[in-house]
């Protein structure tokens, strides 16, 4: 029993000093690689060539983000070294990068890196390697998922989340509905299709009169568009990018054919989908989003645009403000440096995702009004909310309440 | 019934599409023998110069003749510059070339105007046309304009000098040197036309799939199979085919149960390897008998 209790004692007291210890050493600073007193070295990836090539501006904007926050004095003192790499949207040739960036130039984490099929094929090498993927840039699900992959962390509201948020409201709306499904073919689309049937349930073979998809290879989507006019549907679920939203919307304008039309928040700016395909064709298109959209005028006096509008002036003159990645790769940037703020001199990886996964209410500046960043050790997908709106005399026009959903895997 | 006649019509309005871009593609093949796989990405590039002409306040018309005029120069230009000097290189060397453009153009249009899809007017507007709304004025002018673009090469190849000359460099270019033919320059008018045709393809295009660096992507493939269907050639066997294509397209998307719309691309590419199994000079072409 004594020898037990002296064991204890020791042990005790052996913890008493680790804890005072490790205690001194937060106050003395604690790094992993990739940082220093002077720097921190943040890892990219991006599609700056490649079929997916139009989300190189999510990366372009993140490096001028961080251009502007070491102009004004790093964090802590630190200067951000962004490097960011291109794959070309192609995941042999992100392996290649991510292992590059971690291996050669020992990056301290790789942040908001694009795609779904691209991030996939690095997931478990970061988490073999405890280096944060930290709020990867897609819509998929899979990345809510901390007990298999505690070093992943999403970043936007998953496709099957926004799904689910259509399909209540139809059955609100339209209890009887006929809907037919236009999507593209790929991981995009057919996670919006599964979201809309989790919600219908059993109801999805009477609900949904047609379900159509198209290749992003085809010039022109028209002729899917008179085959669904054909079936008589009443509600029109629209699951495609932006070009093919904005050729369905004319196409549908050019047929006269007016169902209720509910649109992915991927092909919602209103320079670069709704000008294009024509305001009047555009009137009454429903949606659900999350972030201002700096070509509606309607957010001109708001703060956080403000802000947003002056930093590009300042740092990216000449951007097309139409272009939503602009206002993404903003938010994302603005997050990373929240959480970079947040983990103080523990510049540790593990310090670094635990504070990711504790995110309170932060409102960043171009997320909608009421819409906040959360995050806890179980849930690693920090933006879950969306707000219903509806396109509206050149612009869109929120409704309802704020809706939260949990993907619930 | 309806929806029989509705899919044909919209198989004509896509099918003008195709008929548009295999005329490029049957001009640069009857100059060079190759089909020039940047040929989609030139025409993309003379669209954006024409939307950046308009942007600046050029009229339609007005920026519609510059960047036919600056096609046909650009189209000299690369011939000149890229494709003289490989001259009698291996095909492959020149289809390593052709790849080369098509990255390099795709990518310098990202670079200057971004991946936004852009609205590109039509000088037809887009209301029903003659009451239907499945063909709009825009498509309508489209096809007619594919028309006269076609009399005019015919007329241009049949009963011009110069026409007549370019026949003569394409089929048999020594006995063409020996009357008096430059068919070194012959090959860089071709180049231009090819380019000049292209560009009036992108801009007709344009209004329909919306202007941005991956418009032609697609659209050339199904270009290269109407051409090829049509007999590479042929100017007036491309135009049938591009409508074939787009009718036959539309029909087997809707009406071959299993077809559906995942296999619509690859119906295009079985036609070109079909075509050219059972018919290699296509519908029109003429056979090439090569004495040796």
């Amino acid at each position: 029993m004594s020898f037990s209790s002296s064991k204890l004692a020791v042990l005790s007291a052996a913890a008493l000093l680790f804890a005072a210890s490790s205690h001194g050493a937060l106050a003395q600073k604690k790094y992993d690689p990739g940082v220093t007193d002077t720097e921190i070295k943040i890892g990219n990836v991006e599609a700056y060539s490649g079929p997916a090539s139009a989300y190189g501006v999510i990366g372009k904007t993140e490096e001028a983000y961080f251009r502007m926050i070491n102009e004004q004095g790093g964090i802590n003192g630190r200067k951000i070294n962004f490097i960011s790499y291109d794959d070309a949207y192609s995941p042999p040739k992100t392996v290649e990068q991510v292992r590059k960036l971690i291996e050669s130039d020992e990056v301290f984490l790789v942040f908001n890196a694009l795609g779904t099929p691209t991030q996939t094929a690095v997931q478990k090498y970061h988490n073999v390697k405890k280096v944060p993927q930290l709020f990867v840039a897609t819509g998929a699900s899979k990345w809510n998922d901390p007990k298999e992959f505690p070093w992943t962390m999403g970043f936007q509201p998953s496709y099957r989340v926004e799904a689910r948020i259509f399909a209540k409201y139809i059955l609100k709306e339209k209890p009887n509905a006929k809907v037919a499904v236009f999507y593209a073919n790929d991981d995009f689309g057919k996670d919006y299709l599964a979201g809309l049937k989790d919600v219908f349930g059993g109801n999805s073979s009477k609900l949904i009169v047609a379900e159509e998809s198209y290749e992003t290879s085809e010039p022109s989507i028209d002729a899917h568009i008179v085959k669904l006019k054909d079936t008589g549907a009443d509600v029109f679920v629209n699951i495609s990018t932006p070009k093919f939203a904005a050729q369905a919307i004319k196409k549908m304008a050019e047929l006269q054919w007016k169902p209720m039309h509910l649109m992915t928040d991927v092909s919602i700016s209103i320079g670069a989908v709704m000008k294009p395909a024509g305001l009047d064709a555009s009137e009454g298109v429903l949606s659900a989003g999350y972030l201002k959209d700096a070509s509606d005028s309607q957010w001109d006096g708001d703060e956080g645009m403000k802000k947003f509008k002056a930093f590009l002036d300042k740092y990216m003159p000449g951007a097309n403000i139409a272009d939503t990645n602009l206002v993404y790769g903003y938010t994302a940037a603005q997050t990373m440096v929240q959480v970079l703020k947040m983990s103080g001199n523990d510049l540790t990886r593990a310090n670094v995702m635990k504070q990711a996964a504790s995110i309170k209410d932060f409102a960043a500046d171009a997320l909608l009004p009421g819409i906040k960043i959360n995050t806890s050790a179980t849930d690693f997908a920090p933006i879950e909310q969306l707000q219903m709106m509806r396109f509206t005399r050149g612009k869109w026009e929120l409704f309802g309440e704020i809706i939260s959903a949990e993907t619930g895997g | 019934m309806e929806l029989l006649l509705n899919q044909v019509l919209a198989g004509i309005a896509t099918g003008a599409i195709y008929a548009c871009m295999a005329l490029a593609v049957v001009m640069i093949y009857q100059a060079i023998d190759h089909l020039n796989f940047a040929q989609g990405e030139m025409a993309m590039f003379s669209t954006f110069i024409a939307w950046q002409l308009l942007q600046w306040g050029v009229p339609y018309w007005g920026a519609f003749v510059i960047t036919l005029a600056l096609s046909f120069a650009g189209g000299i230009v690369i011939e000149r510059a890229l494709f003289k000097p490989l001259g009698n290189a291996p095909v492959l060397t020149h289809v390593a070339g052709f790849i080369a453009l098509f990255a390099i153009i795709n990518s310098v249009a990202g670079l200057t105007w971004d991946f936004t899809i852009k609205q590109f007017p039509s000088p037809f507007g887009s209301s029903p046309f003659l009451g239907s709304q499945l063909i709009s004025t825009h498509q309508a002018g489209m096809i007619g304009v594919t028309l006269v673009l076609l009399l005019l090469l015919y007329f241009f190849f049949q009963f011009t000098r110069i026409g007549l000359a370019m026949r003569a460099a394409a089929a048999q270019p020594e006995s063409a040197r020996l009357v008096g033919i430059n068919t070194s320059w012959m090959i860089a008018l071709g180049w231009g036309m090819a380019a000049a045709i292209g560009s009036i393809a992108g801009m007709l295009i344009a209004p329909v799939v919306f202007l941005e660096p991956n418009m032609m992507g697609g659209v050339l493939i199904y270009g290269f199979a109407a051409a090829v269907l049509g007999g590479l050639s042929s100017p007036f066997g491309a135009v049938v085919g591009g409508f074939l294509v787009g009718i036959f397209e539309n029909l087997a998307g809707t009406y071959i149960p299993g077809v559906g719309n995942e296999l619509k691309l690859p119906i295009a590419l079985a036609l070109i390897v079909t075509v050219l199994v059972v018919k290699p000079t296509g519908l029109f072409g003429r056979a090439i008998v090569k004495r040796v």
